[in-house]
């Protein structure tokens, strides 16, 4: 009867190797021992939703931190040589080079004279890109009329000192303005006058001989933008404002520097936790090792059996904590930079791959420990 | 009996110890290093802003227009007004003087250079490049080198006593010439020292020591611009208010924090017939960007304090978890709730003040790797936070504790006992 039933036993096995038992194996320890086990999962989440938040913190930072910079204004500079105009399309050329990533400005300057004979520099430009290009400009009211003007503080307490309309002459030329608002930036802006690029056109007859350009893109990109100008632009001077690139750079570098060091030290806490807790876990269950050893299960078979426990943990801790570093990256975004972090889907693999080797380690480390001991011994509690 | 309890589990049990032990360990270390980081960063990073170079001007009050159109100055130099040289070390005694990370003087001055058979019509500017200068007993140097980091030389810096100058990049593709050669500006023989870089308009300028556009200006001690570089803390909404309008107690609060508008206050008071202001390009966005900065780092701290926080609990569930036959042994031998509970705290103390200790050193030395490292500067580490992060430590520590504990007291001493737990 018995030798029957042994019989029956060995040919099941024979036609499922042990496939199911392992799977059963795998998912009652998880029911079982819940508390041990749920304590185990939740370091591996939180290790790895630490490690997402900063490696989407890292790999995102450039970029919300660029488009701060990109406050300081333009970065490329595109001059025409001695003093001539640019050629009528150059403003067209650079907005097709720049391609949306990025503002292009055209200034157009003469020196013109007040009624009572002074000096003062008169720009025509595009004034609502300029407020967006030069955000630091101090105005109070911007000109929306044909003849309103916008007056540099310094300007102004000579040309119109109690806000009257004032005359401006250049080559026998009069043009009427009307002092909209005035501008302070402590540059020399504040000498400047600034009208809309159809006024000073059609008052001067003077092109634009300045493109200011601020490019948001990486230094690479930029360095491509300029090279890509030059070519377009052979009767124009290309040249990076390397004030602000080379501040840009600066602290760029320093800030991503401090932010790897502390994804490093944070990460490598967490991993650490990780693997006290689940190494412990694994330890603690020397007698299960024991049983099974003593049942005549293979040192491969056990190592495999807690390699793919540890494995199964690891995947499911990753996907888990990923979903929540991503969300707690996306809060940081939102309450420093008032942007969300984008979710960056390509660390998935890392944060993946990193939680099943860390937990792999701590898995089979405990084994190869445990492997000299004589299973007698753990069953007998020593 | 209760101190040599604890003895014997800290003397018997030294691996499980020494788990939880270095998890606090690390934890705390972590948080130490991130809080120094985090109090600090707003400092080096205000200190890396200044890289774009002079956040004031100074001018002087009576000056006309200025005339100038992409950094060249078409304003005939008779015009306008003049700063004194003599008054430029007085920085050096205003109230926020060791906030004032340099200045640097300018002095464009139009000069005839012949080239060949022919002359053209150039700006000389005159400036510091590293110039020593004392005020009272303090000696101090000062320069473009400082405030304008950006500017490259290519051969050396000329001497700031010396009458050789530096040529910008294109003028010199232009004329011809490259370091070490010579060229006749006004009449006189100078030597080139290198060629400057600046992308800017200084780019198609000949650059010198002041003395020497003063010189061929013929006004000594004349300044037509100062550029001063300092750090300074973000706008508040103290700051935007116009001084004049403040009552006398918050005048001083305003004249003694290191606004970019107190210190442009503070140098007009120094300089005489001075008119100072921030140069908006440059103070306005610092503010802002710091800012982000300083924000960013608080939230990865408080996610590093979170993530070790957790760490601590971790490990001390798992070290309480695993002693529940010692539990049901205890309380079969009559010991009561309260005083396994004792038991595990008092431990629990012990770990987290040596944790606490170790941890607390081990910060201070990441910090200051961090600092060395990263922004070649020390990350100072305040005596204050030793206690505020030992009471984390023990605070986390029970926290994580607590919930193991209770678990481990509700336990039934006899299942305990049978290995059914």
């Amino acid at each position: 009867m018995s030798s029957h039933r042994n019989s029956d036993v060995a040919n099941r096995r024979a036609d499922k190797p042990h496939t199911s038992m392992f799977l059963r194996m795998l998912m009652r320890a998880a029911v079982l021992r819940r508390g041990r086990a749920a304590s185990a999962l939740l370091a591996m989440v939180v290790a790895a939703a630490v490690a997402t938040t900063m490696l989407n913190l890292y790999v995102d930072v450039q970029a919300k931190l660029r488009k701060e910079f990109r406050n300081y204004g333009a970065n490329i500079v595109v001059v025409a040589r001695d003093g001539q105009a640019l050629p009528a399309d150059a403003l067209d050329k650079v907005e097709s080079a720049v391609a949306g990533h990025g503002l292009a400005v055209p200034f157009a300057y003469v020196v013109a004279r007040t009624a009572d004979g002074q000096s003062v520099v008169v720009s025509g430009t595009d004034l609502d890109q300029v407020r967006k290009l030069d955000s630091w400009w101090s105005v109070t009211a911007w000109p929306n009329a044909s003849q309103d003007a916008l007056v540099g503080v310094r300007a102004a307490a000579v040309v119109s000192p109690q806000g009257k309309p004032f005359d401006l002459s250049f080559q026998e030329h009069t043009i009427h303005l009307n002092p909209a608002g005035t501008l302070r930036t402590g540059a020399s802006e504040d000498s400047h006058i600034y009208l809309s690029l159809k006024d000073f056109e059609s008052w001067t007859g003077v092109q634009p001989s300045t493109i200011e350009i601020a490019s948001s893109g990486s230094s690479e990109e930029v360095s491509a933008l300029i090279q890509r100008l030059s070519q377009a632009l052979p009767a124009a001077e290309v040249r990076p404002i390397r004030q602000i690139m080379e501040g840009e750079a600066r602290v760029l570098g320093k800030t991503r520097a401090t932010l790897a060091a502390a994804a490093a030290l944070i990460i490598a806490t967490a991993a650490l936790c990780v693997l006290s807790t689940l190494i412990g876990w694994v330890f603690d269950r020397r007698r299960d090792f024991a049983i099974m050893k003593a049942l005549g299960a293979s040192e491969r078979l056990i190592s495999g059996f807690f390699a793919a426990e540890a494995a199964a943990l690891g995947a499911v801790g990753a996907i888990l904590g990923f979903g929540i570093g991503v969300g707690v990256a996306a809060w940081i975004g939102r309450v420093n930079f008032h942007a969300p972090v984008v979710p960056r889907f390509n660390i998935l693999p890392i944060v993946f791959a990193g939680s099943i080797a860390v937990a792999l380690i701590s898995a089979v480390l405990p084994i190869f420990l445990l492997r000299r001991v004589q299973p007698a011994m753990i069953l007998r509690g020593e | 009996m209760f101190g040599r309890l604890v003895y014997e589990s800290f003397r018997r049990q030294k691996r499980r110890k020494l788990l939880a032990g270095v998890a606090i360990t690390l934890g705390v270390a972590v948080a130490t290093a991130m809080i120094a980081v985090a109090t600090d960063i707003g400092d080096k990073i205000s200190r890396e802003l200044r890289s774009y170079g002079a956040n004031l001007i100074v001018t002087p009050q009576e000056d006309t227009l200025d005339v100038q159109i992409g950094g060249v100055d078409l304003k005939p130099p008779s015009d306008g007004a003049y700063l004194s040289e003599a008054d430029l070390p007085k920085i050096r005694g205003t109230f926020w003087h060791h906030n004032i990370v340099g200045f640097a003087p300018m002095l464009p001055v139009g000069v005839r250079v012949s080239d060949g058979a022919d002359a053209k019509n150039l700006t000389l500017l005159g400036t510091y490049f590293s110039k020593k200068l004392s005020f009272g007993k303090e000696d101090f140097v000062t320069g473009v080198r400082i405030t304008h980091p950006w500017w490259r030389v290519q051969g050396a810096w000329p001497d700031d006593n010396s009458p050789d100058v530096l040529l910008g990049e294109s003028l010199a593709a232009k004329l011809g010439r490259k370091a070490g050669d010579e060229i006749e500006i006004a009449g006189q023989q100078h030597r080139i020292a290198g060629i400057l870089s600046t992308g800017g308009a200084e780019d198609d300028q000949i650059v010198a020591p002041l003395a020497l556009a003063q010189e061929i200006l013929g006004k000594p001690g004349a300044v037509r611009r100062l550029y001063v570089s300092a750090l300074t803390k973000p706008e508040d909404a103290l700051s935007r208010r116009d001084p004049k309008t403040m009552n006398p107690e918050m005048f001083d609060r305003w004249y003694c924090s290191p606004y970019v508008a107190s210190i442009a206050y503070q140098l007009q008071e120094a300089i005489p017939h001075s008119h100072a202001e921030q140069i908006r390009q440059i103070a306005q966005n610092e503010g802002t960007v710091l800012s982000r900065i300083k924000g960013l780092m608080l939230l990865v701290t408080l996610a590093a304090l979170f993530a070790s926080a957790l760490a601590v609990s971790a490990a001390m569930a798992t070290a309480i978890f695993e002693r529940r036959t010692e539990v049901g042994l205890m309380k079969a031998l009559g010991a009561g709730n309260i005083s396994v509970a004792a038991l595990f705290f008092a431990e629990a103390l012990l770990l987290a003040l040596m944790g606490g200790v170790v941890g607390f050193a081990g910060g201070a030395l990441l910090a200051r790797q961090i600092g060395r490292s990263i922004f070649d500067s020390q990350i100072t580490i305040e005596p204050v936070l030793f206690p505020i992060i030992l009471a984390i430590a023990v605070i986390v520590t029970f926290a994580g504790s607590a919930m193991a504990i209770r678990r481990a007291v509700k336990f039934d001493p006899v299942y305990a006992l049978r290995g059914e737990a």
